[in-house]
């Protein structure tokens, strides 16, 4: 079973009087453990397609099954439910509280799953270190560095064990030094089996993953696989 | 477990935004603060008032007739009851005579305003009656020191006299004052007994009184006084037969033709009581219009802060939202928030309504009153759930507009 099955999915948004066509009919099935690209000058649809995958928003047709389940179709709190527990973002702006401090910020999902608070910590805590943010959990955002700033946001991306990790434009808040720490952490995350979805107009992005779908005018233009997916030097992975 | 957890997430999130809005916050509870406070002041004074004068009626005894000129608590004009008859000294001897229902019955005359000395001290608006022996139990007063009135001190016309606390503490405050003389109406009186203290109503110092024997008062005071005729019934229970049969027996006394309207009065404490409760369900009305007013006022004001605070915070919603709140989560963060803000003015309200009553009970005391403006936990009680539960209300649209919000839109916002 795939683990995203996506068919004929649109969007269609009314502004005024006018029917904005985002997405026209998109079909495409994931497979558990995919490094993907999705590719896309802005207002191909491609940031429509990423709140559809990332169950922030419904499709106006089209179905969505994500894990066996019929998520296009949900309500409100069903779809909450399914973000916390299915899905890790990473967002380009990080998205941070900026009151909470990191390990704070990494507990979010966790108390929205009603996880007690002594395991809860725990499990943030030992997050952060992984993402090599061991000495940092009680720094705000704005004590942080941007890399540092995107690990946080990786770290609560992951805390909660989600299927997908679901990042759009991860690296293009960052120096490119920074981006490339990022995405050899996101390799890193590859190669233990998480499923990543990076949404990205960079070639320089898109090329670290083994599989590139391109979307033009709401639709799939291509949908590539990248034999030779280009790997980061492995001596960045530590601040 | 998720809700507990929740509650626990949006508690800390009410405090750090509160916190980080300290002056916003702070002039946003002003509203309700002042509803918090006019509400626990006014509480606390019905509360006080009541009691006092509960207490101070209950003195009167719920079981004792006063049948009088004038009626107590009325409105009508004066002057219909001033041209009435005088009630006579015979009338109470007939009516002594004839009555069955009553346990015990005496006359009773009385001047407010009267001036007593000693030595060199007058003490001035003193409340001066006639009794006799049964004025004691009717009157349901009790003696501290000495004793009270005599069948002889009245049979004999002796010059003696009892005297108010207040007024024996105003001449006597080291000395004994059983035995020594004091001047009424320049006539000296010796003190025989002294009064245990009653406390003070509305303004009125029962303790500022001085009673002699009925005799005396016609023989040095008036000589034909206007009496009014106490009546004590057998029980409590029985109350109105004694008033049916002293009604019955008094008009054939003044001789009333049938189907003309009394010429007297019957008074009892429950018209006091009675014109009181009105005055306290007007006085409470009051303070609940002007509560419910201020807590509107500061219910707009809170309402008015979070719309601002949910305005603010959209990205915030967003990134919640994303993460995984439910609806339920973002309502309950703008509920505690608002419902925090108001239960803190509650807090203020209440702290500072606390030292007011507490000043105002001390000057009260200090004027010899037993007015004791207690601030019961009850009223606190209540005054902080009051404020809680206006956060909650006034808070709900926009916590609610929060907790709808898209999650697309809000994240995209800045």
């Amino acid at each position: 079973m795939s683990l995203i099955r996506i068919q004929n999915l649109a969007r269609r948004y009314v502004m005024g009087t006018e029917t904005v066509h985002a997405l026209r009919g998109v079909s495409v099935q994931i497979e558990r453990g995919e490094y993907l690209a999705i590719m896309g000058p802005s207002g191909s649809g491609k940031s429509t397609l990423m709140n559809l995958l990332g169950c922030l928003d419904t499709p106006s047709e089209g179905s969505y099954e994500l894990n066996g389940k019929d998520v296009a179709r949900m309500s409100d709190n069903e779809l909450a439910d399914i973000r916390n527990r299915e899905i890790g973002f990473v967002f380009q702006s990080f998205n941070l509280l900026a009151r909470a401090d990191a390990l704070h910020n990494v507990e979010l999902p966790l108390i929205y799953a009603g996880v007690p608070p002594k395991e809860r910590r725990e499990r943030a805590r030992q997050t952060l270190v992984n993402v090599g943010l061991g000495d940092r959990m009680h720094h705000r955002p704005n004590e942080l560095s941007g890399g540092q700033r995107q690990r946080v946001a990786i770290a609560r991306a992951l805390v909660n064990s989600p299927s997908i990790i679901l990042a759009d434009e991860p690296t293009g808040n960052l120096d490119s030094k920074t981006g490339v720490e990022i995405l050899s952490l996101f390799e890193e995350l590859s190669r233990r089996g998480n499923t990543i979805i990076v949404v990205t107009h960079e070639e320089e992005v898109a090329l670290h993953a083994r599989r590139v779908i391109r979307i033009r005018d709401g639709l799939i233009a291509a949908d590539e696989t990248n034999p030779h997916p280009r790997a980061v030097v492995a001596s960045v992975s530590a601040p | 477990m998720t809700l507990q957890s929740e509650l626990g997430e949006s508690a800390r999130i009410a405090v750090a935004a509160i916190r980080a809005n300290k002056l916003r916050s702070g002039l946003t509870t002003l509203g309700v603060v002042i509803g918090i406070l006019a509400a626990t002041l006014l509480g606390t004074m019905i509360n006080g008032m009541g009691e006092a004068f509960t207490r101070s009626v209950s003195s009167l005894g719920s079981d004792v007739l006063f049948i009088g000129r004038f009626p107590w608590m009325s409105f009508e004009d004066y002057r219909i009851y001033r041209n009435r008859r005088d009630i006579t000294f015979a009338q109470y001897r007939e009516l002594e005579s004839r009555m069955t229902t009553a346990a015990a019955i005496a006359p009773q005359c009385e001047i407010h305003q009267s001036s007593v000395t000693y030595e060199r001290r007058r003490a001035k608006g003193v409340w001066l009656l006639g009794n006799t022996p049964e004025s004691l139990i009717i009157r349901g007063l009790t003696v501290a020191q000495g004793r009270w009135i005599s069948a002889s001190d009245v049979s004999s016309g002796r010059p003696v006299c009892v005297l108010g606390s207040y007024l024996a503490e105003s001449f006597f405050p080291n000395d004994n004052p059983v035995g020594k003389k004091v001047r009424i109406n320049d006539t000296p009186y010796e003190v025989v007994g002294v009064l245990d203290k009653m406390g003070s109503t509305l303004g009125w110092n029962q303790d500022n009184q001085a009673v002699i024997p009925i005799s005396r008062f016609q023989d040095d005071i008036q000589r034909r006084p206007d009496y009014v005729i106490t009546v004590k019934a057998l029980s409590p229970e029985t109350v109105s037969e004694t008033l049916e049969e002293a009604r019955s027996l008094f008009r054939s006394i003044r001789k009333i033709e049938p189907g003309r309207p009394d010429d007297f009065a019957i008074n009892q404490q429950e018209a006091i009581t009675k014109f009181f409760d009105g005055f306290k369900a007007v006085l409470g009305s009051f303070g609940f219009f002007v509560t419910g007013l201020s807590l509107f006022v500061g219910g707009i004001g809170i309402m008015n802060i979070l719309f601002v605070s949910v305005t603010e915070r959209t990205k915030e919603i967003g990134i919640r939202k994303a993460l995984g709140a439910k609806r339920r989560s973002i309502l309950m963060q703008f509920l505690m928030e608002a419902a925090g803000i108001t239960f803190l003015a509650g807090l203020i309200g209440v702290g500072i309504a606390w030292p007011i009553s507490w000043k105002i009970g001390e000057i009260a005391r200090a004027n010899g009153s037993v007015f004791e403006a207690r601030m019961s936990w009850w009223i606190v009680a209540l005054a902080l759930f009051v404020s809680a539960a206006t956060g909650m209300v006034a808070g709900f649209i926009p916590a609610w507009r929060a907790s709808r919000m898209n999650p697309v839109d809000a994240l995209r916002s800045e």
